[in-house]
């Protein structure tokens, strides 16, 4: 097997004392990311990117991404403990773990939630292991016109699984490519949309945007809510987590749905989400307990965390083998991959072998250490949440102003990120989603000119898209995303129309 | 407004703020339009002009933007559903206001001494600690940061007159 001895290269590169220390560092930071309000898994890696440029890009990404386990990791504690989610794919989380926290069986909870999300991810890894070189190899024959129908089916993707408001998420979407069109235009070298503004000449950086949007905006919901955390307390001791343990492999049909669910969801975009609300809805379906589901059923705990974790994993899939991030964290990641000089895709397996096998054995390594981590550490983490939020709120508004300065060095994306936290707010208030904007900011070049080259290809001529039964393929399915909610609203409409007099 | 009918706490409904939103995506829109028309948005002798890709994109948005804005004013008599009461956004504007304060310091006085006199204050009269927990907090993260930044990762950061009076 070539992925295996390739996999064993990689953890020799990972196994030294100070990558070991960075991953340990790492799990704890992301974990204390993941449990405070306003800083999440994308903005806390893209506040700390700038930190790990003097690093060699496998350390580098060795700590970004166990920042990333440590975040995904850290959810579970805030939604078990405090019924509230400290990221989004933890809220089917709170549903059954919660109720068994006010029972006094938080340690049960916890236990379960951590190994299960450890499952999840091994899950994930292992089928990243195999299937990621086969995906970058076939890749490797990608033209401009397959590489913008991915680009496309991407985009469209978000908007046929998106639950909200289709002309929103399409409104958002191309707002960031927009501002991804600012700037110089790298194959004419004209300047475009600046309006003479010098400081547009960069155009503006999606890290300004992800700090601004997630992290400023996040700080501005939450203290509109007036967060009073009053929470249950955790004991973990050897015993709990043991028979927590002998519970589990009961089980093992809702671990392995919430498996596939997970790896399947974090491959197409949209991501960890709704991949945890879908599998918590399953095994309510399937299982035999599925009626006392929501009064405190491990079960109900097992099913979300496993398949967020195997979603976030998989997410990482499509970021290194074809350059397209599933979430708003993969996009950060690549955003630093990029800035390491680095250029994400398939390539990458050819050219930067230590990295990319670097990088994954240490998903394998990096999700140990975050179970030993966040099993172990529980009642340090849950004291974090019990610092009051007038302490929070500033030092995290101080942290975002440092991590938007030391993106470019300039004062100005200090003052962007204010007003793309104020711009958070108000379209996380009115449902615009954030992600795709987010992606489209980060995406937009790479999308923009693999589309001017293939349209250079065909001269101008969009059958091109349709070309060959790959590209042709990807773009119908594509297309078919796109109009998805149209065909659904359709289908309700009808619906609504033979069941007429029913009247709201 | 037209809060009239509901409870005087509700500042603005919903539907008020998606309509004003959606007209200035709309504007966004028709501003990318612009400009990447003035840039060429046909093709060149070359291949596709600087505008050809962006005057799609902006096409989009005045697109959505008025789908949002029809939407909108189809449910502005039914919806009452509140964007932000009083107290809410008073709430919203305790850090708000604040925060443009720091960043507005940090371009006078550089980041240091701005993130401590911000934590400091915030926690005083927000939070309402005593004095002295307050500057320890707001001491101790400057600090911290002051040492991760400038001495182990050397990156440098806004300074102002208090650093150089320190020597940096």
């Amino acid at each position: 097997m070539e992925e295996l001895s390739a996999l064993f290269h990689g953890f020799s590169v990972v196994l030294t004392p100070f990558n070991l220390m960075l991953m340990f560092v790492g799990i704890v930071l992301g974990v204390i990311i993941g449990v405070l309000p306003g800083l999440g898994g994308a903005n806390g890696i893209a506040i700390l990117l700038p930190l790990t440029f003097s690093m060699s890009p496998t350390s580098a990404i060795i700590m970004l991404s166990c920042i990333y386990w440590g975040a995904l990791f850290g959810g579970a504690i805030t939604s078990i403990l405090f019924n509230i989610p400290g990221e989004p794919w933890s809220v089917a989380t709170t549903f059954d773990g919660y109720p068994m926290a006010q029972q006094g069986r938080a340690g049960e909870a916890l236990t379960g939630a951590f190994t299960s999300s450890f499952v999840g991810a091994l899950v994930a890894v292992i089928m990243f292991t195999f299937i990621a070189p086969a995906v970058a190899a076939f890749a490797l024959q990608f033209g401009p016109a397959e590489f913008f129908a991915v680009y496309l089916l991407t985009f469209c993707s978000f908007v046929g699984t998106g639950k909200g408001n289709p002309f929103k998420i399409i409104a958002s979407m191309m707002l960031g490519f927009a501002m991804a069109a600012v700037g110089i235009d790298i194959v004419t070298g004209q300047l475009r949309l600046t309006f003479g503004f010098t400081q547009l000449l960069h155009g503006f950086h999606f890290l300004v945007a992800v700090i601004g949007l997630f992290g400023i905006g996040e700080i501005l919901l939450s203290m509109e809510e007036g967060l009073s955390f009053s929470g249950q307390t955790a004991k973990i001791n050897t015993k709990i987590v043991l028979e927590t343990w002998a519970k589990l492999p009961r089980y093992w049909m809702t671990s392995i749905r919430s498996c596939l669910v997970g790896c399947w969801m974090g491959i197409i975009p949209g991501g960890a989400t709704p991949a945890s609300f879908m599998s918590y809805g399953v095994a309510r379906q399937m299982s035999r307990d599925g009626a006392k589901f929501g009064t405190g059923q491990l079960e109900g705990v097992v099913a979300p965390e496993t398949a967020a974790h195997a979603a976030g994993t998989s997410a990482l899939l499509p970021m290194l083998t074809l350059g397209i991030p599933g979430s708003p964290t993969a996009a950060v990641l690549l955003g630093g991959l990029l800035i390491w000089g680095l250029q994400p895709g398939p390539l990458l397996f050819v050219e930067q072998k230590d990295f990319v096998w670097g990088l994954i054995a240490s998903m394998y390594l990096g999700n140990i250490a975050g179970l030993i981590v966040v099993i172990t550490m529980v009642p340090f983490f849950a004291a974090i949440l019990r610092i009051p939020f007038s302490i929070i709120a500033p030092v995290i508004v101080v942290i975002c102003s440092f991590g938007a300065f030391t993106v470019h060095n300039s004062m100005f994306d200090v003052w962007l990120m204010a007003v793309f936290g104020i711009v958070g707010y108000v379209f996380k208030k009115l449902d615009y989603p954030l992600a795709p904007m987010v992606l489209a900011l980060v995406l937009g070049d790479a999308a923009e000119s693999s589309f001017r080259q293939a349209m250079l290809i065909s001269q101008g001529d969009l059958s091109i898209m349709w070309s060959n039964w790959l590209v042709g393929g990807i773009t119908t399915l594509a297309l078919l995303l796109l109009f998805w909610p149209l065909f659904q609203a359709g289908m309700a409409r009808i619906k609504a129309g033979l069941a007429e007099g029913g009247g709201r | 407004m037209e809060e009239r009918n509901e409870s005087n706490r509700a500042l603005a409904r919903v539907v008020t703020i998606d309509m004003v939103v959606a007209l200035i995506v709309f504007a966004l829109g028709a501003l990318v339009v612009y400009e990447s028309y003035q840039l060429g948005s046909s093709w060149g002798s070359d291949g596709p002009q600087a505008g050809y890709f962006p005057f799609y994109i902006g096409l989009l948005i005045c697109i959505s933007g008025t789908m949002v804005f029809v939407q909108s004013l189809l449910r502005l008599r039914s919806d009452a559903k509140v964007f932000v009461e009083r107290a809410q956004l008073k709430q919203v504007m305790i850090v708000l206001i604040p925060t443009v304060a720091y960043v507005l310091s940090v371009q006078l006085i550089g980041i240091y001494v701005s993130a401590m006199v911000f934590i400091g204050l915030f926690m005083r009269f927000v939070g309402k600690y005593r004095g002295l927990r307050s500057a320890i907090v707001g001491v101790t993260v400057s600090v911290i940061a002051f040492a991760l930044f400038e001495i182990w990762f050397k990156i440098p950061l806004p300074k102002g007159p208090v650093e150089s009076l320190l020597g940096y």
